[in-house]
């Protein structure tokens, strides 16, 4: 893209019509009229812990920055406590909205790789639906190790005391490193997920395609 | 006069009776007020009471009542004597609901209630019955100045009241603004798109209404009388001149928008490309009439991109162009950037806007055109930079605090620029250096040119227009009386009187045509119009006094005073408001009201008991506004707010007609302070008179002349601004002021 273009699209419909289409909710970013409740009742973003509060993505989107919203942390710290969907006064479903952005990004590989939550979403969903049940031991070591195997070694000594007051009080048990419990029908689960994907990315392709 | 009888009565209702000793209240009237029938009554305000009052009138040729009883303001129609001189002293609010009922205040308090009776005793005499002005005219006729939405709308709401309208319009056709316009702003459910003018309806219906007379192409020529026999000339192109005879007028002259030549910055007058909104309506309603398709000016291709730029030239801090708001642009700029979503989804359409504020229910449009696709950004426009058949509008976002955004390739930008009043000459211009006796050079000076083409070409000696208030708008305060001029019998309506949409005017249209209706009847009737509506007394003047000083016919603020060849005053009386503000400004005390005058006040402050310097008992006189400052002294009584035993209140009418003789008068007879309370003045003014307690602080300002002559301290005297909500301040500052002049010591003029 010249910057010439770059410029002819700021301020106009492009990014913001993408985002109609390819995001959930997507078709509300032009409703919000800019009054920043959102941000304000935001309990994460206090002392400015979003790059971009909702109020000023929707702005961005509609001013064309398409690369600065798709690589923003910003969404991603979104933990869905709905505050800011109560209080709009223009009745925008911000809290979808967010992870509408966050997961397009995430589609398309334009989210940061290693935003903690990003992370720990992909993780998690991995790690549930391989046996069909949560192993708790074996996420929150995923989670720990991280960043490499120092600061895993790290972060489980800091824990350990909490890891032997659940063990002792038999809410987790050491034995599950080794593989751990699994639903009765582990491939069928996986077959109906598998089913699922397919259908999803039927749709989502069919979307992109326009 | 030889056949005054005077009559007071005290009533023992309220509990006065249990406060006050009536009997002592009966012999003051008697001794001090020297008035020979005097009665108490337990209930005075009850048929009983009333019938006493009536009973003597009939029997014993009772021609002048003082009632001591409550307030002037209270009980006015059981105290309804129209034919009479009527003087109240008010006991209950004025004394007893302000005192504490307690043994060591009785003695205070009955003073108090004594010195009231003994004011409204001389106040009583120095009155006579007003009789109403006989000079009235009775033309039932409205003028309407103006053939736009206001006009029209005026003109149809007259009529079907029964009134005829003279209906004058300056160009060819009816319609105005509004006729210009493509679409207008939706004033009905759902509130999502443009709708059709109306125009077309009201002008079928002020052409299909035998009520209302037309004069297209036409203007006013002349002015001349006052309410209710208003004689108009009015100039047709042929150079036929029509005389109407009128009984009240309504100016609905409407607004220009202001000029975008005046602002190259955002590409006005630098490229065709660059539009103000009815440059927009020009196209819209082309295209309208074409395929449908907005096209730019320049090669006349399709407009793919537009961006209105609002409060272009507007809300100015700096002082080179407008100040205020218009308040109707961004409804406009929603609605003109329909006209392109409606056609074609794909235009890009954006609105830069500061603060973007829909009145009305132009929430629900705001958010239609939002829906449509409308991109809305908050953000300063700084320049708008054509080039070839496009532009680029270059502005601040303050959303994302970006000093550098930009858009690029717009084929059209429409820049949102404010509406300036048609409101005719400047008149403040003209005469304010004839006030400070310089040579009268009118001058252009401010955001807001002097127009120079006069609209009602009125022959009154302070000009020939309706005076403005501010940014060129006619004087109205907007929430208090809105329509009234400082003209009596003159109103304006719609934009010409502040910034405003359609349905705005409309509404305007309206009130301003009752209250042209009132005018003219109360005309007709010899009685006041608003604030004093109704009054019958008219100031009266004593020619064979006066030194053609011209203090009155330059101060009276409705123009109501004109002056012969001699320099003698001409008392206009159907267009005088009953302010005595000329009668606050003569030196030579001739002017007067019939109940209400120089002596009237002036034998008030006589009648006081001043005790003498070692009785520790100060007298402090207020004159006190009767629109704000005496209703709320009212009800700081009825709020049982107590103040000072020590002050004794007169209701003036306005703070415009203190005369400087009664301060001085006050003084020489030992009273220790004077309070002044008059409404505040200036541009955001609560004056009922508009100027009146502005020229009455005018004039106090030299007051510390006369302090000095009479080598008195400045704290004698104290100007207070009040509002009529001020019921629980007002007890304060009375109080504080009592502490203040303690601190100062007793006035030395006691006992003289």
């Amino acid at each position: 893209m010249s910057a010439n273009t770059a410029v002819a699209e700021k301020y106009r419909n492009n990014f913001l019509k993408e985002i109609e289409e390819q995001v959930e909710m997507g078709d509300w970013v032009k409703m919000c009229m800019q009054c920043g409740v959102c941000s304000g009742s935001c309990p994460t973003n206090f002392q400015s812990a979003w790059e971009h509060p909702p109020q000023e993505l929707f702005m961005m989107i509609r001013a064309g920055k398409r690369e600065e919203v798709l690589t923003t942390t910003s969404m991603w710290n979104c933990t869905s406590c709905y505050n800011c969907i109560v209080r709009c006064p223009r009745k925008l479903p911000i809290t979808h909205i967010m992870h509408g952005i966050a997961e397009y990004a995430h589609r398309i590989g334009k989210a940061p790789k290693m935003q903690p939550t990003r992370f720990f979403s992909g993780l998690f969903w991995k790690n549930c639906t391989h046996t069909g049940r949560v192993n708790e031991l074996k996420l929150s070591m995923g989670l720990y190790f991280k960043d490499g195997l120092g600061a895993g070694i790290k972060e489980g000594m800091k824990m350990k005391d909490v890891a032997l007051g659940l063990m002792k009080a038999k809410r987790l048990n050491p034995f599950e490193i080794l593989g751990g419990h699994k639903c009765k029908d582990q491939k069928g689960i996986q077959a109906m997920l598998a089913k699922a994907y397919e259908i999803e990315r039927a749709r989502k392709a069919a979307k992109m395609e326009g | 006069m030889a056949d005054m009888k005077v009559a007071a009565y005290i009533c023992k209702g309220c509990g006065l009776g249990e406060r006050l000793d009536a009997d002592a209240l009966v012999k003051i009237a008697q001794k001090d007020g020297k008035v020979p029938l005097v009665k108490s009554h337990d209930f005075l305000c009850n048929a009983d009471g009333v019938a006493m009052i009536r009973n003597d009138i009939e029997t014993e040729g009772v021609t002048h009542i003082m009632i001591g009883a409550c307030s002037r303001r209270a009980k006015t129609e059981a105290f309804h004597f129209p034919n009479h001189a009527v003087a109240r002293a008010n006991l209950r609010e004025g004394v007893i609901w302000i005192r504490p009922d307690t043994d060591e205040a009785r003695e205070t308090t009955q003073e108090m209630a004594e010195d009231y009776v003994r004011m409204g005793c001389a106040e009583v005499k120095a009155m006579t019955a007003p009789g109403g002005n006989p000079n009235t005219g009775s033309s039932k006729t409205l003028l309407v100045v103006g053939g736009g939405v206001t006009g029209m709308t005026t003109a149809i709401e007259a009529s079907k009241t029964g009134y005829p309208v003279v209906l004058v319009e300056k160009s060819g056709e009816l319609g105005g603004w509004a006729g210009k316009l493509h679409k207008r702003v939706p004033v009905h459910e759902p509130y999502k798109s443009p709708m059709d003018t109306g125009v077309a309806d009201l002008v079928s219906q002020v052409l299909a209404d035998g009520n209302i007379k037309l004069y297209l192409n036409a203007t006013v020529a002349r002015t001349d009388g006052a309410p209710g026999r208003f004689v108009v000339d009015i100039a047709t192109e042929s150079g036929a001149t029509h005389t109407e005879d009128i009984g009240a007028i309504v100016q609905a002259t409407g607004f220009t928008l202001y000029d975008m030549n005046k602002l190259p910055e955002l590409g006005g007058g630098k490229s065709p490309n660059v539009v103000d909104q009815a440059g927009l309506e020009a196209l819209a309603k082309a295209a309208a009439a074409g395929d449908g398709v907005i096209r730019r000016p320049s090669d006349n291709q399709p407009v793919k991109s537009v961006v209105f730029v609002q409060c272009a030239g507007q809300r100015d801090a700096s002082g080179t162009h407008l100040s205020y708001c218009s308040g109707f642009c961004c409804n406009a700029s929603i609605k003109q950037a329909m006209y392109f979503k409606d056609a074609n989804p794909a235009v890009d359409t954006t609105i830069i806007y500061t603060d973007l504020r829909t009145p009305g229910n132009g929430e629900d449009f705001y958010r239609s055109a939002q829906e449509k696709g409308v991109i809305f950004t908050k953000g300063r426009v700084a320049q708008v930079v054509p080039e070839g058949n496009t532009s680029t509008v270059k502005f601040h976002d303050l959303i994302l605090d970006d000093t550098d955004a930009a858009v690029a390739d717009v084929d059209l930008v429409v820049l949102a620029t404010g509406q300036v009043a048609n409101s005719g000459v400047n008149i403040d211009a003209l005469t304010k250096p004839q006030v400070e006796g310089q040579p009268g050079e009118p001058t252009a000076e401010g955001a807001v040119e002097v127009k120079p083409i006069s609209i009602l070409n009125l022959t009154y000696r302070q000009g020939p227009d309706v005076p403005q208030l501010k940014q060129g708008f006619t004087d109205s305060h907007f929430i208090c009386f809105p329509y009234e001029t400082r003209r009596t019998g003159i109103y304006t309506a719609g934009p010409v009187r502040r910034p405003m949409d359609i349905a705005q005017a409309r509404e305007d249209a309206t009130g301003a045509a009752l209250k042209a209706i009132q005018a003219l009847e109360n005309a007709e009737l010899g009685r006041a119009a608003h604030p004093r509506s109704g009054d019958l007394s008219f100031p009266k003047v004593r020619l064979e006094g006066c030194t053609q000083c011209k203090r009155c016919t330059v101060e009276c603020p409705f123009g109501a005073i004109d002056e012969d060849e001699k320099r003698f005053p001409v008392f206009n009386e159907s267009r005088c408001r009953r302010c005595g503000t000329c009668m606050g400004a003569c030196p030579v005390r001739v002017i007067s009201f019939e109940n209400y005058s120089v002596n009237t006040v002036g034998a008030q402050i006589k009648a006081v008991d001043i005790p003498d310097e070692f009785s520790e008992k100060p007298r402090i006189l207020i004159l006190a506004c009767e629109n704000d400052a005496y209703p709320a002294l009212d009800m700081a009584g009825m709020n049982r707010n107590e103040y000072s035993a020590f002050v004794r209140t007169i209701p003036i009418r306005c703070l415009g007609s203190v005369n400087t003789i009664w301060i001085t008068d006050a003084l020489n007879a030992g009273y220790d302070g004077v309070m002044l309370m008059g409404c505040k003045h200036g541009d955001e003014y609560q004056c009922h008179f508009v100027k009146g307690s502005e020229l009455g602080r005018v004039r106090m300002s030299k007051i510390d002349d006369t302090l000095k002559t009479l080598n008195l301290e400045s704290e004698r005297v104290r100007d207070l601004e009040v509002a009529i909500t001020d019921i629980e301040r007002l007890p304060e500052m009375i109080n504080k002021y009592a502490e203040e002049l303690a601190a100062v010591g007793p006035s030395p003029f006691k006992g003289f």
